[in-house]
């Protein structure tokens, strides 16, 4: 049976994932992907991490509000956005594990807790899957289509649900926040130790912010552990599938090839890799027989029209040299190559000329 | 404006800008021409793997510095050196240079700087500035140029020492992120280069980033690099067939189309350019440096070379009070 086409996936799945490094167009193409789905007829929803502002604007995206927004146009299904918000995700989520309403209470006011979703590496990647999570858990929509954080290292979406509840673990906090149970005591006086050490150079004002979170926690972690397993499961399911964005640079290339093998060490498999901004070639001749025409006729308005043409179809040639590992990495998933357009995209009239050019 | 002075004004220099800028190229072609004229240069990747080793046709970085090439020659060029840091390695030195290597590794393997970096948001970015400050006092080059995390993080980034004040209190951390502001706030220390593309979003963002740059942290904005942009080609406005006839040639079927198409294209992208680049002067009022774009995928030496010649001619055409 053939790969599924984008169109396919875009028809068919559930949910799609946009993963990338950044600079590439993730965002645009999260968006043009969903448009596309609510043009076929279906109920679909972006999540955005962080649109440029015309985009946000296009997107009917005033500022984070955590809930989806619909976006009118004259299409059969619905089109449906929604900026990432990631500490109000955090907060509904501690929210429902909480055994009580002022256990929730404590952590939300915890000092610490407040620094997390801004300094806690990775929760910006979990609270994206968190999102996509819950909108698939109400069913409101036919596909949730993400865009993640630019990151460079793919593992660090897949493996933040995790990382964050083995932090939330964190066994030397537990020493210290369980004091006196049996054997943990001895550990817990070199645990104490080690604390003071930290304390002396960061402040014991820091230290004693972060006991107290712990504290707070106490009796969480199971919950947020077998939520983060869900999440990671709703990834690999049949019914996800992974877009992986990238542009023709050689940098760009290998970090997208890189990101694709992690995916693989993950059991995650790339179904679709989207190219943006290639260069146009402008038909099939060689760069370097235009670079030869140009330099024989250096001077001329003719020699000026050649070497144009050679710059264009040279970087044309390097490109399609730089995807050609890629694609054969990916394969049998489509590489849908995007031209780079003569101008730039950030409304819902560019999103649907991109979307003609992607599917 | 004479380069030599252009790059004697402060002896670090930040790179900045949004994701696929070009940011790094930019810093490697600072570099390249700093060596040029004869300056030695320290660059500093903080974001782990880039293409910056390759462009000077080298291997790798890691946090050993590496020298990326060498000084001497006819012309007496400065050496280029390069190096990564992160915050583990930045916070093995620092608690070894403070007394306590005993705890360090376990503060590392444990995860606790995972902890102590949550409690306390800015700790791994002052751990790299005050790593940075250390080797501008030190004066480990002449000018160390420090390639930034990408824009929305470069402000948190450097911003990290001002947060950092109002949460450690006391202590040495609380001194080393003085230390750190007072060398960001101090225009004859260090300076920030942004870098864009002459296109709408990257122009928006990096008029916001400028200001926040000056409110929220005080510090110094250089000349903006504008990267990417297409040389004037003498000709492309002519229609292809004309043009043949004028030098007295013809064409195969199709190639006027094909000449035509991409004349067209240059020239839209270009006017999109101008546009872009008249209001990026407009919304801010820094001097700005052009660099043109490379018809490759990937830099090389010769690339590399051509970026910093251009660099220095553009540097030389600046007004003296930059």
């Amino acid at each position: 049976m053939p790969a599924p086409s984008l169109r396919e996936l875009v028809e068919q799945r559930r949910i799609l994932v946009c993963c990338g490094t950044g600079g590439v167009g993730k965002t645009t193409t999260a968006a043009v992907l969903a448009l596309e789905a609510a043009r076929a007829g279906r109920r679909a929803v972006v999540v955005t991490i962080d649109p440029a502002k015309r985009l946000a604007d296009a997107l009917g995206l005033e500022g984070l509000t955590g809930t989806p927004s619909k976006i009118d146009g004259d299409w059969p299904g619905e089109l449906w956005a929604l900026m990432l918000d990631t500490k109000s995700t955090f907060d509904d989520l501690v929210v429902a594990n909480a055994s009580t309403p002022e256990q929730g209470e404590r952590i939300l006011q915890n000092r610490f807790y407040r620094n997390i979703s801004g300094a806690l590496s990775g929760t910006q990647e979990y609270m994206a899957m968190e999102k996509l999570y819950e909108l698939n858990q109400q069913r409101d929509f036919d596909l949730v289509v993400v865009d993640t954080p630019p990151t460079r290292n793919a593992l660090d979406f897949i493996d933040a649900p995790r990382r964050l509840s083995r932090f939330l673990d964190h066994r030397l906090f537990r020493m210290i926040t369980a004091p006196g149970r049996g054997i943990a005591k001895a550990v817990n006086v070199a645990a104490q130790a080690f604390i003071r050490t930290v304390a002396r150079v960061v402040g014991a004002e820091v230290i004693d912010d972060a006991v107290a979170f712990f504290q707070a926690f106490e009796g969480m972690e199971e919950g947020f552990r077998r939520r983060a397993d869900a999440v990671l499961g709703l990834l690999s399911d049949d019914d996800t599938a992974f877009v992986l964005v990238a542009s023709p640079r050689r940098d760009t290339i290998a970090e997208a090839r890189y990101f694709a093998e992690k995916l693989g060490d993950a059991n995650i498999r790339v179904r679709a890799l989207i190219v943006n901004r290639m260069h146009p070639a402008f038909g099939e001749g060689l760069g370097e027989v235009a670079r030869e025409r140009a330099t024989t006729l250096e001077g001329t308005d003719l020699g000026g029209l050649y070497r144009n043409l050679a710059e264009f179809r040279l970087v044309a040639s390097r490109e399609e040299e730089n995807l050609a590992g890629l694609a054969e990495a990916v394969a049998p998933a489509p590489v849908v190559r995007v031209p780079f357009l003569s101008s730039d995209v950030h409304d819902l009239e560019g999103l649907s000329e991109l979307a003609g050019l992607m599917l | 404006l004479d380069p030599a002075r252009f790059f004697a004004a402060s002896r670090l220099v930040i790179v900045a800008g949004k994701g696929g800028v070009g940011k790094t190229v930019v810093s490697a072609t600072l570099a390249r021409a700093a060596a040029i004229v004869g300056l030695s240069t320290l660059v500093i990747e903080v974001e782990g793997k880039s293409g910056l080793a390759t462009m000077f046709g080298q291997q790798q970085l890691d946090y050993a510095e590496a020298t990326l090439s060498a000084g001497g020659g006819p012309s007496a060029e400065g050496e280029v050196r390069a190096r990564t840091l992160t915050p583990d390695e930045a916070l093995l030195d620092y608690l070894h240079d403070h007394g306590l290597s005993r705890i360090s590794k376990r503060l590392v393997a444990s995860g606790a700087l995972d902890v102590v970096a949550t409690a306390a948001p800015g700790i791994k970015d002052i751990l790299i500035l005050g790593k940075v400050k250390q080797l501008e006092r030190s004066g480990a080059a002449d000018l160390i140029v420090l390639d930034a995390p990408a824009a929305g993080h470069a402000i948190t980034f450097l911003q990290a020492a001002r947060a950092l004040l109002d949460t450690v209190r006391v202590g040495p951390i609380n001194a080393q992120a003085n230390e750190v502001l007072q060398m960001l706030t101090d225009h004859q220390r260090c300076r920030v280069i942004l870098v864009t593309l002459p296109e709408e979003t990257p122009v928006n963002e990096l008029v916001d980033t400028a200001f926040s740059l000056e409110d929220k942290v005080g510090i110094g904005l250089a000349p903006v690099v504008v990267n990417g942009i297409y040389d004037e080609i003498a000709g492309i406005g002519a229609d292809p067939r004309q043009a043949a006839e004028a030098a007295g040639t013809s064409l195969r079927s199709g190639e006027a189309e094909a000449l035509a198409a991409a004349a067209a294209f240059r020239r839209d992208r270009t006017e999109l350019q101008v546009e872009q680049v008249a209001r990026l002067a407009e919304q801010l009022p820094l001097a700005q440096i052009r660099l043109p774009f490379v018809f490759t995928t990937e830099i090389g030496p010769t690339e590399l070379d051509d970026l910093a010649r251009r660099l220095l001619a553009e540097i030389d055409a600046l007004p003296e009070a930059v």
